[in-house]
């Protein structure tokens, strides 16, 4: 008895169901379209940028401490201290709609830059630092015993070494931080998530699209990991035992 | 180059209590010792990788105070010196070429090709030429203190130290070390060698140094140090040297 009424409905769903997946489908082509501009314009900038600024000042603040240079040295704790130790997301609203309080008014996008810039060179501060102690001391003496400077053997000997011992790990603060510039959707910087929101928004379709945006961040990050593989293998010159010595001309 | 009265102390524990030494142009020179001593202390104090606390050093006819050396004087002194670590230290991101030439083209501003030059000549001497392009990881023991040996002798130096050269090395990797060091004595190299090779220091040194707890216990010409030894502490090391 209740068979045929379920059966109806169930030809009706299927029915509406062809319409449906035909109408998501092009939300989702949509979605991809606005979601892939974003990314060159918004997210990919983003991420390139602030990780550019934040291996520079990573860079600063760990060899101020390796070398002990004061006055720099603590502000150097400092910095690190309150950077690793607020939220991002915090960070970003503080600056972005916190600031305007006392005058400092920031386009969103150059005020996302900057708070990446500054919290990623926080945490890259920490690996460079880390990576820096991580060489034997006999290389820096060495340096000295023949002749070279601090510079010098900075310069040649340690930083490379310490580049190379902090690439992993600078590798995985990339991924992490390509993620995270979706938070800057929150002070309405059109990024790729910001994309996708509007979207759904408009059309109520949080599941599909949502999967849909992840989905590009996750090809986005797993092409960083094979660059990062790639470039590890190239690096490992110097590791590794198996690499066939270059031939000397 | 000449030292007097070296006084070192890490904190309270004073490890070199006035050493005097002399090491004139074509000495060769073997420091031995037991254990803690104060041989590597020595080393790293008259290279500037330890601050002594007091003592003079006369290098080429300069007089320098130990105790308050300044900058430029370290440098102009390590231009003239090179120094064999006991675990090599070869710089792990250079190739063994690399390192030998590192310190001709980046402290002494050297040409490339003119550094390359020299830097391929020091490892023939070393016999390492055939491995110029390796990596310090790519190489055994033996042959990664024979371009760092490579490395001291490019930078064409008045005096090499060598703390302990053969020691981290497998016994049979030792003779390879031991005989481009016996080499570079024939030639009329100036060297100072901390070492626990009783025969390198027999027959290969001219002069033999016997430290104990800091101080000099013993110094003589290499022949008479060991047929007849003046100090019993000295045959006591010797007689326990002799037993192992
Ligand atoms: N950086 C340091 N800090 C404190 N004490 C030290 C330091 N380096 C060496 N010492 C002490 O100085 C003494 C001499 O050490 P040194 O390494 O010079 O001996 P050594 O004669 O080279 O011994 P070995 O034959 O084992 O190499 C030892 O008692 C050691 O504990
Ligand atoms: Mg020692």
């Amino acid at each position: 008895m209740f068979v045929i009424p379920i059966k109806t409905f169930q030809k009706k769903e299927k029915n509406t169901s062809k319409k449906m997946s035909e109408r998501i489908w092009n939300i989702l082509i949509e979605g991809f379209g606005k979601i892939m501009l974003a990314s060159i314009q918004v997210t990919i900038p983003l991420t390139i940028l602030g990780f550019g600024f934040a291996m520079i000042i990573a860079m600063f603040m760990a060899l101020v401490q390796y070398a002990g240079v004061p006055v720099l040295r603590q502000f150097s704790r400092i910095y690190i201290w309150i950077f690793r130790g607020t939220p991002l997301l915090v960070q970003l609203f503080l600056a972005y709609y916190g600031f305007p309080r006392i005058g400092i008014v920031l386009n969103s996008f150059v005020c996302a830059v900057i708070v990446f810039s500054l919290n990623e060179g926080a945490y890259c501060a920490e690996i460079m630092r880390s990576a820096l102690e991580a060489v034997p001391e006999g290389q820096m003496e060495a340096g000295y015993c023949v002749g070279m400077n601090y510079l010098q053997i900075m310069w040649h000997v340690v930083i490379p070494q310490a580049l190379r011992t902090a690439f992993p790990p600078l590798s995985n603060s990339v991924i992490a931080m390509l993620k995270d510039t979706s938070l800057v959707a929150e002070i309405t910087v059109a990024d790729m998530f910001m994309a996708a929101q509007k979207i759904v928004g408009r059309t109520y379709e949080p599941l599909w699209l949502y999967c849909e945006v992840a989905l590009i961040y996750l090809v986005f990050s797993t092409v960083l990991t094979f660059v990062q593989r790639y470039c590890e293998k190239k690096l490992s010159a110097y590791n590794s035992r198996e690499t066939e010595a270059a031939s000397v001309k | 180059m000449e030292i007097r009265k070296l006084v070192k102390s890490f904190g309270t524990n004073t490890v070199l209590h006035g050493i005097d030494l002399t090491v004139n142009k074509g000495d060769v020179v073997a420091v031995l010792g037991p254990s803690g001593s104060g041989k590597t202390t020595l080393l790293r104090c008259i290279n500037f990788l330890e601050k002594a606390d007091s003592g003079t050093m006369i290098f080429d006819g300069q007089s320098y105070d130990l105790g308050q050396m300044r900058r430029n004087q370290i440098a102009e002194i390590r231009q003239k010196t090179a120094f064999v670590f006991q675990n090599y230290n070869l710089f792990a991101n250079k190739t063994a070429i690399d390192n030998v030439t590192l310190g001709l083209t980046s402290a002494r501003g050297m040409e490339k090709s003119k550094a390359r030059d020299i830097g391929m000549e020091m490892l023939e001497k070393v016999g390492m030429a055939d491995r110029a392009g390796y990596y310090p990881i790519q190489l055994s023991g033996g042959q990664q203190q024979r371009v760092a040996i490579a490395r001291a002798l490019a930078v064409n130096p008045e005096i090499i130290y060598f703390d302990e050269p053969t020691s981290a090395l497998d016994p049979e990797l030792i003779g390879e070390v031991l005989q481009v060091m016996r080499q570079l004595a024939r030639e009329g190299m100036t060297m100072l060698v901390v070492t626990h090779e009783m025969n390198f220091a027999q027959h290969v040194s001219n002069r033999v140094i016997f430290m104990e707890k800091g101080e000099i216990v013993e110094e003589g010409e290499a022949g008479a140090f060991f047929e007849d030894p003046r100090e019993e502490r000295t045959r006591a090391f010797l007689r326990s040297i002799q037993e192992r």
